[in-house]
């Protein structure tokens, strides 16, 4: 059977759109801006389709690669194109399908060069794609940094008044994290002739990586692990800046909030998640024994991810801020259970359980983050175009009064976001709580202090924004439109349907958790 | 009959379901919400007397009480997570409590809501919240449990702020749910502490439950920091939610403040289930609780030395008790006063569970759950009647307006204050009582809960007297309260028939737990009961019984003595405000009474230590972000720019500089030399010309030379 090349092709689809739509050109008509949205919405919804088709056919018993594209390409320098998709793969797959029709919506009022925002959006989705599915260390890098030019030029371009020194600091700021990817990756490429990550962590796992890199790079002077913690540390920095951890996270809050609010839905929903995917798919399968060795500051830097993040957003009085420090600490609870997943168990069968559930809560917990955050900017951007660009925690009050379903609705996206049962965020985070609790007691225990400044900061934006004497500026604001009521329902559903059947997505996940997990050997 | 227990899950799914569609509905549908609200509590009620029923019939037969279903969730690693629910005794009491008041409390929400705007969205935040808490009592899972215990909260955050334009129902709501939610995360740690160690969040499984045997005897046997058994820590860190939920010192803030709320809400969440989901949550987790060594070994439930967690729900108890019954004396919000009483009610049934075991504490939990709803909704019919008018200075007089509110407010105040034999809460009371004058450890809880007892037969005589009593001080304080202008009047059939209702049970439901006929006691622990006079023999049970009488008298004298022997209009002859009216008791000991009246400075005390750490510490996370971390950042960007300023530097002045010299000097050469290249032939034979000459010239005068 000559397998069909699934994922090259939904790769080009984003690509050819991006193409199409930017081959509109540059007429001023109304129409014209329509068709190039339609178009870009059209070709985000084949995308999503295909997706569907591939969740559809995936086989989730299996923790095994799938769908997978191998082909060589340079064959000296041990470049393969190699693609493939696990449980998290398809995962992210699915999510970036979902949020970047979320971030077209969102972008829909925006006037200016419309063609080319819609097709960088596109370009963006490819990249996002690409990272997701790549198995060579070539082609993934090439796309993990071209996602950065349709990133930067989205915020420098339609961005808001801050947006030039934000859209530097944003490209800057990840770029050297992933100089310092680069350069640890070519100092294995010297040692180990492979850029091939299923065949690095097969080394890694067999303990030959590091002593190959020490022997080929006659780095004698070095201790074997000096060496091994700094082609870590080079790798990690990538990674780190890009989830991001802090205090490696400062581009963030500026990058979200100058960014035009749908662009910022594509950061938070869908980018976002690169960095978290980096660590699963590379730093823990590659450098598992070496952020062992580091584990206890790495949890403490995990904490220091949710606790102050979360505080730091209690203080913010720009509703994009708060959402992008809440962003921060949210990912930090995958953080922590990845790296409570790496404390040494000696094989112990009960908190190997802990491990799959601290994982599987990852992993679900990436997926209802994207969700919620996207669908909490969404609100935003609806919240800027009826006040005309206003957004602040103070600019408004008792909006429920004359926006009922708003209210309603962004309610439900708020306590999401808080992970209340029943809604989607609150599985997530159990099960990362389950699992780190044992496993990494006292930083699980800290961290709880993330979950009640996430509650104060919610209810201080349902207190300002909703509850009170109605701001009379706004008494003649509209409700939701039909429209946008149908646009949101999806998006609404999905955060009831993960938060009454997560085994939803836990049953495609779960095998791959297991390989996962299993295959970290120290 | 087993079709009741598979079917079970109806109970709350019903109300739930009914909220659902409420909110999908269209708003202006007023009867379609109530009466679908209505309709589908009616059902549960009927499935929950079906369920009861089905228990009885059971312990009639002596078989086992306990029936679980249980069911796959969802799947991490190779082991299922499962939720299930239950059937016991415990359950069955309390579907039927929870369901026959708030059946009680949404027909009477028609009548008290009936001008409200938002009258479909209340129903369907009283559905949910129905649902909710239904399914905090069937869960047989910590887990589910928990999750319906936090939509429970989200509902009352809803319903305290349902007057959203209200900015003072806004912050309380918050309040109310942030409050709750530190004893919930202490609850979410204990919860995941407890599924470590056990593996497992279902109470009963076959035996592989957390709340059997072989979990518990586990629990017992491993000792963490501090010395406490893993049991002792999870237990304490689930009574930190239990805390929460039910309004214990030190996170009782939050009860009070809810009385923001609609008035049936009060009654329904804030004194009769709600509040009290933390009593039952430790009554569920009884076995847990009182797990030691000993008890694992003989397997029996109430060992003779308490353990460390029932110690701490004694004592916290108790010092609730009075806490909240003191607190009551000074205050003049007749809601507020409650709330008061229900913090005080609260931990009596703490302590009773602490003392006396899962029968003592939940008899006064339902006999509490009739009374207190009945009251509250007594005060609602008050308000109602006084055009929305809570402070008791400026009511009085309605003993003849509306005399079924005050036979009925009448019934339900003598409930709360135990007097002897007709009323239930004498039974439930005397029985808490009687535990802790029983108790091995100290005495002093039941000293503490006997002065309570007093105060609250004070306080509750007081309020009466400020409300019924006298003449109507209305209308002299209608000029401070522009819509308290109409007289007082009885409210509506479909407000009072639920409280001849709740009056009836306020006081027969006593007799369900009479020391003669402990028939509720015996239904819990499973056991078959008869009736017995001669339990009245028992020196013990007749000297508390006629203490807390004569302290319940005591009380009701004093309460006269103060408020009811000089009727309160007197004062206001002469002219003075009712609200600058001193209190008889503020008159006695006005330093003691501001305290009171200010309960005892808590709120300001939080809002001085606790907030301002809190936002000290929020400010301290923004400023490490701006100044450190961003600092840093850039510090190392403008490092790399000035180092991109040095290297220009050098390469502009320095480099540059000589390059450009020597270049400059090779171009000044070439543009001299390009002199003679100019390209015109002209020129060329003109140079070479003058060279003929020149040299012909030197040649000629070389020859001559």
């Amino acid at each position: 059977m000559i397998a069909f090349p699934w994922i090259t092709v939904l790769t080009s689809v984003p690509i050819a759109g991006a193409l199409v739509v930017l081959g509109i050109g540059g007429g001023v008509g109304e129409r014209n801006k329509n068709l190039a949205r339609g178009l870009a919405l059209a070709f985000s919804f084949l995308a999503l389709g295909l997706t569907l088709f591939l969740w559809h056919h995936f086989n989730s018993a299996s923790g095994a690669l799938q769908f997978q594209e191998r082909y060589p390409w340079i064959p000296a320098l041990g470049v393969e194109y190699r693609v493939g998709i696990d449980g998290l793969g398809l995962l992210m797959l699915l999510l970036t399908s979902i949020v970047v029709p979320i971030g077209m919506l969102a972008s829909w009022q925006i006037q200016e060069r419309v063609p080319l925002y819609f097709s960088l959006v596109l370009l963006l989705q490819a990249c996002l794609f690409g990272t997701f599915t790549a198995l060579n260390f070539f082609h993934w890098f090439i796309f993990w940094e071209l996602s950065l030019i349709p990133a930067f030029f989205l915020i420098k371009l339609w961005g808001g008044p801050r947006r030039t020194s934000a859209a530097t600091q944003f490209l800057v700021y990840t770029m050297v994290g992933s100089i310092a990817l680069l350069l640890a990756f070519l100092a294995i490429f010297l040692a180990t002739g492979k850029f091939d990550f299923i065949d690095l962590a097969g080394l890694a796992q067999n303990g030959q990586l590091m002593p190959a890199v020490v022997r080929n790079l006659g780095w004698h002077r070095f201790t074997p692990e000096h060496v091994a913690l700094m082609i870590f540390a080079g790798a990690f920095l990538g990674f780190a800046v890009k989830v991001p951890l802090v205090p490696f996270h400062t581009w963030l809050p500026s990058a979200y909030s100058e960014a035009p609010t749908g662009t910022t839905i594509l950061l938070t929903g869908a980018m976002s998640k690169m960095g978290l995917y980096g660590f699963l798919r590379i730093l823990l399968p590659i450098f598992g024994a070496e952020m062992q060795q580091v584990l206890t500051p790495l949890l403490w830097l995990a904490v220091a991810t949710i606790v102050l993040s979360a505080y730091a957003a209690l203080v913010q009085k720009d509703l994009k801020r708060i959402f992008a420090y809440s962003s921060i600490n949210h990912l930090g609870y995958c953080l922590l259970g990845i790296f409570a997943v790496l404390k040494f168990t000696g094989g112990d069968v009960a908190l190997t359980a802990e491990k799959y559930a601290a994982m599987n809560g990852v992993l679900l917990q990436m997926f209802n983050h994207g969700l919620t955050a996207a669908t909490l900017f969404w609100f935003v951007a609806m919240l800027e175009k009826r006040s005309g660009g206003l957004r602040g925690l103070n600019d408004f009050g008792g909006l429920r009064k004359v926006m009922p379903v708003f209210a309603g609705l962004m309610g439900i996206a708020l306590f999401s976001s808080l992970g209340l049962p029943g809604l989607n965020g609150f599985v997530g985070e159990f099960l990362i709580f389950k699992g780190s609790f044992p496993l990494a007691t006292w930083a699980a225990a800290l961290s709880v202090f993330g979950l009640l400044a996430t509650a104060i900061f919610i209810l201080g934006i349902l207190q300002r924004v909703f509850s009170g004497a109605l701001n009379t500026t706004w008494a003649a604001m509209p409700d939701l439109t039909t429209g946008e009521r149908l646009a949101l329902a999806p998006a609404i559903g999905l955060m009831f349907a993960l938060g009454l059947y997560p085994q939803w997505v836990l049953a495609v996940v779960n095998s791959t958790v297991m390989q996962m997990v299993q295959q970290l050997k120290f | 009959m087993t079709g009741i227990v598979q079917n079970l899950w109806l109970v709350p799914a019903l109300p739930i379901l009914a909220a659902g569609i409420i909110a999908l509905a269209k708003q202006r549908n007023r009867v379609f919400a109530a009466s679908l609200a209505i309709g589908s509590m009616t059902l549960s009620f009927l499935l929950s007397l079906c369920a009861f029923a089905h228990v009885l019939w059971l312990s009639h037969r002596g078989e086992a009480e306990l029936q679980v279903v249980n069911f796959r969730w969802f799947q991490f690693g190779n082991e299922w997570l499962r939720l299930g629910w239950m059937l016991n005794p415990l359950t069955a009491v309390m579907l039927l409590m929870v369901t026959f008041v708030g059946l009680l409390i949404f027909i009477y929400s028609i009548g008290y809501m009936a001008h409200d705007e938002n009258f479909t969205r209340f129903f369907c935040f009283l559905a949910l919240f129905a649902g909710a808490m239904l399914g905090v009592v069937i869960a047989n899972s910590l887990l589910l449990l928990f999750m319906c215990w936090e939509l429970v909260g989200l509902t009352s955050y809803l319903l305290i702020g349902f007057w959203y334009h209200n900015p003072r129902a806004a912050a309380a709501a918050k309040k109310a749910f942030i409050v709750t939610r530190i004893g919930d995360l202490a609850f979410f740690l204990g919860m995941a502490w407890l599924y470590a160690q056990t593996g497992t969040l279902l109470f009963y499984d076959n035996g592989a439950g957390c709340l059997e045997h072989t979990a518990l005897a586990s629990l017992v046997a491993q000792t963490t920091i501090l010395g406490l058994t893993a049991s002792t820590g999870i237990a304490l860190l689930i009574f930190c939610g239990a805390a929460g939920k039910s309004g214990q010192v030190p996170l009782h803030v939050w009860l009070p403040d809810a009385m923001e709320g609609p008035t049936p809400v009060s009654a329904l969440i804030h004194a009769a289930t709600m509040v009290a989901a933390g009593v039952f949550l430790i009554a569920r987790i009884y076995p847990l609780m009182s797990a030691s060594l000993m008890s694992a070994h003989t397997g029996m439930a109430l060992p003779l030395h308490p353990t460390v967690a029932l110690q701490v729900v004694t004592w916290v108890g108790a010092i609730t008790a009075v806490f909240g019954a003191i607190i009551a004396v000074a205050h003049y919000d007749i809601k507020r006063i409650l709330a008061y009483s229900t913090i005080s009610q609260l931990g009596y049934m703490m302590m009773g569970l602490g003392v006396g075991g899962v029968a003592v504490g939940m008899f006064h939990l339902l006999t509490h759950a009739f009374f207190k709803a009945l009251l509250f909704l007594g005060a609602g019919s008050v308000i109602h009647g006084c055009s929305g008018e809570q402070d008791i200075r400026r009511m009085g007089g309605l003993r003849k307006l509306m005399p079924i509110t005050f036979a009925t407010y009448a019934v339900g105040m003598l409930a709360l204050c135990g007097f002897p034999l007709f009323f239930s809460g004498f039974w439930s009371k005397d029985a808490i009582l009687h535990a802790a004058h029983t108790w091995s450890v100290s005495q002093v809880p039941f000293h503490l809960g006997a002065f309570g007892a007093l105060l609250t037969a004070f306080y509750m005589t007081r309020q009466v007297y400020y409300v019924f009593g006298g003449s109507s001080r209305l209308a002299g304080a209608s000029h401070a309260s522009p819509h308290a202008s109409t007289t007082p009047r009885e409210s509506a059939a479909v407000m009072t028939i639920p409280l001849l209702i709740l009056a009836s049970f306020a006081m027969l439901l006593g007799l369900i737990g009479t020391p003669a006929w402990p028939w509720l006691q015996a239904f819990l622990d499973g056991q078959p009961t008869a009736l017995h006079f001669s339990a009245f023999a028992n020196v013990y049970l007749l000297t508390v019984m006629l203490s807390s009488s004569l302290l319940v008298f005591l009380g009701l004298g004093l309460g006269w003595w103060f408020y009811g022997r000089k009727p309160m209009e007197d004062s206001q002859k002469a002219g003075a405000m009712p609200d600058a009216m001193p209190d008889a008791v503020e008159q006695l000991q006005p330093r003691i009474f501001a305290v009171l009246n200010h309960s005892f400075y808590v709120d300001e005390l939080y809002a001085a230590t606790l907030l301002r750490l809190n936002a000290g510490w929020a400010s301290v996370c923004d400023w490490l972000d701006r100044w450190v971390w961003n600092g840093a950042v850039q510090t190392v960007s403008h490092l790399a720019l000035g180092l991109a300023w040095a290297d220009d530097f050098v390469d502009t002045r320095i480099v540059n500089a000589g390059f450009d010299e020597g270049c400059q000097s090779v171009s000044r050469g070439g543009q001299i030399l390009a002199l003679l290249q100019g390209g015109q032939v002209q020129s060329y034979l003109r140079r070479i010309g003058f060279a003929l000459i020149a040299l012909a010239v030197f040649l000629l005068w070389g020859a001559r030379g």
